[in-house]
């Protein structure tokens, strides 16, 4: 009894936590050898990430679709599918919501327009998941495959679409052309100023609180309803599932539709609340990025969260950092990032052993 | 007394705070056959493993003919003449005995040479102790039993002058366990020195010399075979008294509550691997299966649980009549009122990283009473957990606690008490009593045999004959996926189930047993 609570003390907390710390060792020595200051580094890295309020505000905003992008990742994995489409399946999200915003918009009013929009990128992502989700139930396609397959597919589809169809006549770029006024979510700023407080102007928008929403939504789903634990059952044991009389085959297309629509909100980040157009490449990274999130997030919830701000604030105090010191390059900032993947990813059990032991022995001296 | 062929001098061994292991001593006298028992989780295992080498003991010494020896490894155990044969054979399915039994020993870079070698070799071993095996046929085409053989002619093949059997006549049917006996005797007339772990107390007395029992990693008695008894033994595994016998209220069987006509149920490859079984249960009784594993016993339960989909024939059961092109799955035939103990609880009667109460309702998830609205109804599904933990005396009672922690027994526990909790019309169970300790095997009866006497209707299937001896009202036999014989619990004895098991019972003697 004691030796699991010390377990899942270890794996929660201690962890984690060490491998962080083990990334930025090796990110302090990368800086010592290119003749960077690490400390200096640090320094900038926080007070870009937290120092003041706009720097926040990019945190929160990049933290907003990381969040999105790891729930996504999570609900798959406890169905013991790994989904690898996030990417795709927010860029398709992004044509249902300009579809909604670009259709609808001169018709509707904005308390309609709105959920119709969210909504809309939840069923284009589910729907875009949901045929690697079938080909993997009834065909026994291998869904790593098909989804990164269709991260191609849907990245190809889209720029055909901007090209052909969205982009302005004349215009000559790969966007379309601006969302009605209706079609806008609230900034940040706008929203605080309903409780009378100033926030300083960011792309931080209220998409924030879809994402808090989400994660309380996917914990209550997963460990609290019985099509959570039916999910839980079957990627954990498949076989006692049959056993159970639960169909592996639904649960597999329930949990990719589920995961397909929560990457999916990533398009109501970035084109409700930020660019209110329909703009090339806006998913960039975020879903490969929702893999490591929900990795380090040990695939709960609350630690998605966590995980998604951390790399919010690598996002923004990485690009502050790129600025303030020329011989940074966004380039050292994606090494970064890869050593905190690498290390509380593929590392992740590295120091699990050495420290169950010493653990043991504490606990057994103590 | 002669001198110790293999001697431990106390060995401790522990993993995190178990001792799996504690202060072990033994002496095997050179060329005696030795027996060691023990429930699950005594620490027979771990002590086989740390002579074969594939642990290392904390602490204590290792002797091989007087010689004090360290064993770092396998290779290590089989230079110095040491050879195990595993409970789960170690063979290559796809290679001929010749090959398995080259494999690690080649010889050099080409094959033929060493096969030519092995060839001579084996004829030489077969001749010496009566082990006749076909060399050029894949193993996975021959009969347990005989690679079985081929485990033991390996180890031979490496020199081994000390043979470890774990467990041997877990896949055995009686005959074959004798023609095993038969030759461990002659190995033993040539002075081999054998050591044999097992729980079955019955081969302990026909064939050991000498007896080790072991109890939570210690060693707590030594005997010699001729002067100790079966209960003086059961009661030093356990360390109380055990009770033999059931409480079996004499009635007779209502009406017919499951009955199965022309089953069959085919493999991906087509092979029948249930073959035209009929079959009744009624209210009231035992109906037990007995065959050697993989006889169709298992792909007859999971049909009948709904679990695998049957190509012909059908299921008759609470007024439904279920065919091929009316398949159902395992949640209808639930709530038809079928509840099902599986085979293996590991693989498919627990989540095991789900809680222990979390466990307890695999199956039932989507009951009433254990849903709010939307959400499950957690506390609910607690109490009741809480209640059957103390009526079924599982152990921790710590709801919150893993499935993976409990013991074997215990979990058999969660699976049964969920079962049988579940109120059913008919039990399907498969065997209730692999690795549970002595102790919750008598109790894990009893329970299955209240259930037929308030009326239920059970078919138990285990390959353990002792269970489907004290248990069942009728028993079937199966072989090779056909039922070969049917014997009631008056007829029924060891020998003519064995010959069932093997299919080597002419139907028509048959007939002159049972009269």
């Amino acid at each position: 009894m004691k030796a699991a609570t010390l377990n899942k003390f270890l794996s929660v907390f201690l962890l984690p936590l060490l491998n962080i710390l083990t990334a930025f060792i090796f990110t302090t020595i990368l800086f010592l050898v290119i003749g960077i200051d690490p400390w200096e580094a640090a320094k900038i890295l926080v007070q870009g990430a937290f120092g003041y309020e706009e720097g926040i505000g990019y945190t929160l905003y990049y933290t907003t679709n990381f969040i999105f992008t790891g729930l996504a990742v999570a609900i798959a994995f406890h169905a013991g599918l790994f989904n690898i489409g996030g990417e795709g399946q927010a860029y398709i999200a992004g044509l249902g919501v300009s579809l909604v915003a670009l259709g609808l918009g001169s018709f509707l009013p904005p308390w309609l327009l709105l959920p119709l929009a969210i909504l809309a990128a939840a069923a284009f992502g589910a729907a875009w998941a949901a045929i690697p989700a079938y080909l993997q139930a009834y065909r026994g396609s291998h869904i790593v495959i098909t989804t990164i397959m269709f991260n191609f597919l849907a990245a190809s589809l889209m720029v055909y679409l901007l090209v052909n169809l969205f982009s302005e006549p004349g215009q000559g770029m790969p966007a379309s052309r601006a969302f009605p006024e209706t079609a806008s979510l609230w900034t940040w700023q706008e929203f605080m100023a309903a409780f009378g407080i100033e926030f300083a102007a960011s792309p931080l928008n209220i998409s924030l609180i879809l994402a808090l929403v989400c994660c309380v939504a996917v914990w209550v789903f997963l460990w609290k309803t019985r099509w959570g634990y039916e999910l839980r059952t079957v990627g954990a044991n498949p076989e006692a599932a049959i056993y159970a009389g639960i169909n592996p085959k639904r649960i597999v297309m329930l949990a990719m539709l589920l995961s397909g629509a929560l990457a999916g909100f990533v398009a109501v980040n970035e084109l409700l609340g930020v660019q209110h157009r329909l703009v090339l490449g806006f998913n960039t990274g975020y879903g490969f990025a929702g893999i490591a999130v929900a990795l380090m997030g040990r695939n709960h919830p609350i630690g998605v969260m966590l995980a998604a701000l951390l790399f919010g604030a690598l996002y923004q105090g990485g690009a502050e950092l790129a600025f303030e010191i020329p011989s940074v390059t966004r380039d050292v900032v994606v090494v970064i990032q890869g050593l905190i993947i690498l290390f509380s990813g593929a590392l992740e059990f590295m120091y699990r052993a050495p420290l169950q032991r010493w653990l043991l022995r504490f606990a057994r001296e103590a | 007394m002669t001198a110790c062929a293999l001697e431990l001098i106390g060995i401790s061994k522990r993993f995190g705070l178990v001792k799996a292991n504690q202060d072990i001593s033994l002496c095997v006298p050179s060329g005696t056959i030795h027996g060691i028992i023990g429930e699950n989780g005594a620490g027979k295992s771990t002590l086989m493993s740390i002579i074969y080498g594939f642990y290392q003991a904390d602490s204590g010494e290792i002797r091989i003919q007087g010689q004090t020896v360290k064993i770092h490894d396998s290779k290590q155990a089989i230079a110095l003449g040491i050879g195990m044969v595993h409970q789960h054979f170690m063979l290559v399915d796809e290679f001929t005995a010749l090959e398995n039994i080259m494999l690690g020993a080649e010889g050099g870079a080409l094959l033929h040479e060493g096969e030519q070698r092995v060839r001579q070799r084996l004829a030489e071993l077969s001749r010496l102790y009566g082990l006749e095996v076909p060399l050029d046929i894949p193993v996975n085409q021959l009969a347990v039993g005989v690679q079985q053989r081929i485990e033991i002619l390996k180890t031979l093949y490496r020199e081994a002058r000390i043979l470890i059997l774990d467990e041997p006549t877990g896949v055995l049917t009686p005959q074959e366990a004798d023609d095993l006996f038969k030759i461990l005797r002659t190995l033993k007339a040539d002075g081999v020195t054998i050591l044999l772990i097992t729980h079955k107390l019955r081969e302990i007395m026909a064939i050991t010399d000498q007896v080790s029992v072991m109890r939570q990693g210690q060693m707590v008695a030594h005997r010699e075979t001729a002067a100790t008894s079966m209960p003086e033994l059961a009661e030093l595994m356990v360390g109380r008294k055990i009770r033999q016998s059931v409480d079996r209220h004499e009635q007779t069987a209502g009406q017919v509550l499951l009955n199965v006509r022309d089953l069959t149920v085919r493999d991906k490859q087509g092979i029948p691997r249930v073959n035209q079984v009929s079959l009744q249960v009624a209210a009231g009784e035992i109906v037990g299966i007995a065959g050697v594993s993989g006889n169709g016993q298992s792909e007859l339960l999971q049909a009948l649980a709904g679990i695998l989909p049957f190509n012909e024939g059908e299921i008759n059961f609470a007024g439904q009549k279920l065919t091929p092109q009316q398949p159902v799955n395992a949640a209808r035939m639930r709530e038809l009122g079928l509840a099902h103990v599986p085979e293996d609880r590991h693989r498919m009667g627990l989540v095991l990283p789900f809680a222990a109460y979390q466990s307890s309702i695999l199956g039932y998830q989507r009951v009433g009473k254990y849903n709010h609205g939307l959400t499950l109804n957690d506390p609910a599904i607690r109490t009741e957990y809480t209640d059957r933990a103390e009526q079924f005396d599982i152990r921790p009672r710590d709801p919150f606690l893993g499935s993976n922690n409990f013991s074997g027994g215990n979990q058999q526990k969660i699976v049964l008490a969920r079962e049988i909790g579940a109120d059913p019309q008919l039990l399907l169970v498969g065997q209730p009593t692999r690795g549970v300790d002595i102790g919750a095997i008598e109790f894990i009866h009893q329970h299955i045999m209240d259930m037929r006497n308030e009326g239920k209707g059970i078919l138990l299937v285990s390959v353990e004959l002792d269970e489907i001896m004290t248990l069942s009202d009728r028993i079937l036999v199966m072989c090779g996926g056909v039922i070969t014989g049917e014997v009631s619990r008056e007829q029924a004895n060891e020998q003519i189930l064995g010959l069932l098991m093997a299919n080597a019972l002419d139907p028509n003697n048959q007939q002159g047993h049972s009269a």
